[in-house]
């Protein structure tokens, strides 16, 4: 095996990752760090341009707050994520949003304007862009903002941070993190700093994807985000929050392309096979959604109920699939038109709206109606719950257990929440944002870089406070080095062993090999015993203590076997690493399931020993975790969640 | 196969120490095959079809087939992406083509401000106004509670 150099990298704050939360914690970065003496190092796993959840483009922002308050704001996300949020958290992002909102537009973003120059809204949050370029342009800004630094600024591309360091001395102290370059010259990357903030995205492919084939790829959320934010944090002994709040987005079946436009702008209406518009059906007295109170009284109506409607009429009836009725909308929108020039206008204009959605942030969708023949205006298409995902700013809330703010809080909120730099976790000077920080849902692409703002200034602040520079402790780096490219060696240790000829049929022969297995099935192996055990999409989402407890027992193996895993190449490195936060993923949302007996979320997952909402003993709290990566044990908590807020009126989409 | 290369146009960035698509590719999935100067997707099954790779080809060199568990044959889906906007062509099964042309940005290229156009605000360390603000928000001042 060849030798690999280390590269030593000194800094005051280091981001990790590369994405909106990445960028905005860039651009705010260095303005602070400017004015203070600071240095701050980006470190991206792929090309600055085009990482992250935005790396395609998008059709919308989702979170714009405009005239409402953020109260307002606040409504709306506790009551989609079933009573579940830290208040100071989600309302210090919805205060901060519309300034993010009006850079992005001044960074060249094209955002939607009616005949007044007002703002297009999709819904009372959500507004429509241009989006094609929207990563790029942010990224570019962020750019421009590192430079004004000059040799105190630097973005450095194309390496993975798998491991973070933590303080010799204070083993609660990020001190700095590990990684290495996928791109030649091929080096290990030592990472001194200060303050580390984690922003390297939300989890997929955890659990088993729908697809059977090549469209392994085609996940609703990029196949990149490899639950790295979690892992690393959760691995550095910072206390996870919600690790059993996925998301199962409900999309166009197959391709997974937006459904938002339909039902917000084109007011499109989805039903069962036979017609029956199951979320009219659950709302009606005596429907569905009344057992899921108070909660499932109240509109608008959460997105896991959504699910769940829909999953009872297409498992429990057989009414499936669910269809929406693209074809009604546009002849209604069109039929509203005074005259027929204005209709063939308006039906133009509807047709390219409708067609930009796809092609802006799921190019697959347009490809795959392409394909079936399929044109909006003459039938329904398919929708379908996806397979679940750790999104903690989407509908989903996983993610670190971080401080909020000191002035969106009582004194009672205070002593839990605040302590000392907003967005810190509690390992001292490791901050997080977006996917990275976990109850401070319903943040999307906007509230996601407007986190990263956030957090990068407080890590700044903590920088000018704690001056002095942790220490590194170099037995564990060089420790570190070895497990890091020990993948590399067992397979050219071993790979003669077995006759392989590579590259034929299903699976190579190359692969199989008693000394060891490839990325590839370590990561398939987890998806198995997700889907089976942990409430994937194979089981109907639905588990059990029982179930639960098999997946454990499972897990435990795939950890014992970690290194009996092979890698060709640095590429098959980097997915052996990425599949490692994988497994922790995995296994920190297993125990968080264990943990609350009850079924909050359903549309999401079902405990079946559990089947209802138990308000009583699980309405008021976070389930929240620690592990100790030593003793490889596990530490759960209960968390008080404090409505010091009091929702007067839920504010809808 | 998601994007694949397309022999004939490929020509390697002429060289140069990575080509393009390498560059680009969100999930580390184009490579280039030094021996015969050709860049391919070395991972299909990982691929998003995110289309960074067909948008940025100097060549156009780089198309895609819809991942085939799912799709159908015959679509395709062909973006022409310009300094100022982007045009598709989308091609159904059926044989019918739709166009359509859409805008990316409204400041050049490479020009975007760190500041948004709204200049830095009076903020400092101990306060929670973030460096564009107040004037980002458009507003008087930054909300909190009891406001």
């Amino acid at each position: 095996m060849q030798d690999f150099a280390t590269k030593e990298v000194t800094t005051d704050l280091l981001i990790i990752g590369g994405g909106m939360a990445a960028s905005g914690a860039a651009v705010e970065a260095a303005y602070w760090a400017k004015k203070h003496g600071q240095k701050v190092v980006l470190v991206d796993k792929a090309a600055f341009d085009r990482s992250g959840a935005v790396a395609m483009g998008l059709s919308a922002i989702n979170q714009y707050v405009g005239e409402n308050t953020p109260i307002d704001y606040l409504s709306y996300v506790q009551q989609d994520l079933m009573g579940l949020c830290r208040q100071d958290l989600v309302m210090d992002i919805a205060r901060h949003v519309n300034g993010t909102v009006h850079m992005f537009e001044g960074f060249g973003l094209p955002i939607w304007k009616d005949p007044d120059g007002q703002y297009v809204h999709e819904g009372r949050w959500q507004l429509m862009i241009n989006g094609e370029s929207y990563k790029l342009i942010v990224a570019e800004a962020a750019k421009n903002s590192m430079a004004t630094l000059g040799e105190d600024g630097e973005i450095i591309e194309r390496v993975f941070v798998h491991e973070l360091l933590l303080d010799k001395n204070d083993k609660n102290r990020v001190a700095g993190a590990v990684g290495f370059s996928v791109r030649e010259p091929y080096e290990f990357y030592v990472f001194k700093a200060k303050a580390v903030l984690v922003a390297a995205g939300g989890a997929v492919h955890v659990f088993r994807p729908r697809s059977t084939g090549e469209g392994l790829g085609r996940a609703w959320y990029p196949p990149w985000n490899a639950g790295s934010s979690s892992a690393l944090m959760q691995k550095a002994g910072a206390e996870m929050t919600s690790q059993e709040v996925i998301f199962i987005p409900a999309r166009y079946k197959d391709g997974y392309g937006p459904v938002g436009a339909w039902f917000l702008l084109f007011k499109a209406a989805a039903t069962t096979a036979s017609g029956v518009n199951y979320m009219a059906e659950g709302l009606k007295e005596g429907g569905e959604l009344h057992n899921w109170a108070p909660y499932g009284k109240v509109k608008p109506i959460p997105t896991c109920l959504r699910n769940h409607l829909m999953m009872q009429r297409v498992y429990m009836e057989g009414d499936g699939p669910i269809l929406m009725h693209t074809d009604k909308a546009i002849e209604k929108i069109a039929s509203e038109a005074p005259d027929e020039k204005t209709k063939k206008r308006k039906l133009k204009e509807l047709e390219s709206e409708a067609w930009e959605d796809f092609l802006d942030m799921t190019i697959s969708q347009a490809m795959l109606w392409a394909s079936k023949n399929i044109y909006p205006e003459k039938g329904p298409s398919e929708i379908i719950p996806s397979e679940p995902y750790f999104i903690g700013s989407h509908s989903g809330a996983s993610g670190a257990w971080c401080s909020g703010p000191e002035d969106l809080q009582d004194d009672t909120s205070k002593s839990e929440y605040f302590w000392g730099y907003n967005r810190m976790s509690t390992v001292k000077g490791l901050f997080a944002a977006g996917d990275g920080v976990g109850v401070s849902s319903h943040k999307f692409s906007s509230g996601s870089f407007t986190e990263g703002r956030i957090a990068a200034k407080a890590a700044i602040k903590f920088c000018v406070e704690n001056p002095d520079m942790p220490e590194v402790d170099q037995a564990k780096v060089d420790e570190l080095k070895v497990k890091t490219y020990a993948p590399l060696k067992l397979y050219e240790d071993t790979k003669d062993y077995a006759v392989g000829e590579p590259h034929k049929g299903y699976y190579y022969s190359e692969d199989i090999n008693p000394n060891w297995i490839d990325p590839k099935m370590l990561m398939f192996r987890i998806q198995k015993i997700m889907d089976e055990y942990a409430g994937g999409w194979g089981t109907q989402y639905t588990c059990s203590a029982t179930t639960l407890n098999i997946a454990l027992d499972l897990l435990k193996y795939v950890r014992e076997d970690l290194d009996k895993v092979a890698a060709r190449d640095i590429h098959e490195l980097l997915r052996y690493w990425e599949n490692s936060h994988r497994l922790l993923t995995a296994e920190a949302h297993v125990r968080h399931k264990l943990f609350r007996e009850e079924t909050r979320w359903p549309g999401y997952y079902y405990r079946a020993d559990f089947p209802k909402l138990d308000e009583e003993n699980w309405g008021n709290v976070f389930v929240n975790s620690r592990y100790d990566v030593e003793a490889n044990e596990w530490e759960m908590i209960k968390r008080p969640i404090i409505r010091f807020v009091k929702i007067e009126k839920v504010v809808g989409m | 196969m998601p994007s694949y290369v397309i022999t004939e146009k490929c020509d390697g960035c002429k060289g140069q120490d990575k080509t393009a698509c390498m560059y680009i590719c969100p999930n580390d999935l184009m490579v280039l095959d030094t021996e015969r100067m050709k860049a391919y997707n070395r991972e299909p099954a990982m691929c998003w079809e995110c289309y960074n790779c067909v948008k940025i080809c100097p060549q156009q060199a780089i198309d895609v087939r819809g991942y085939a568990d799912f799709m159908p044959l015959g679509a395709s889906v062909v973006p022409l992406r310009g300094s100022e906007d982007i045009m598709w062509t989308v091609k159904f099964r059926d044989g019918n083509v739709k166009r359509f042309k859409f805008p990316i940005r409204t400041t050049g290229e490479g020009s975007a401000p760190p500041d948004g156009g709204f200049g830095f605000g009076p903020g400092t360390l101990d306060d929670q106004l973030l460096a564009t603000e107040p004037a980002s928000l458009k507003a008087d001042k930054l909300w909190t509670l009891g406001d």
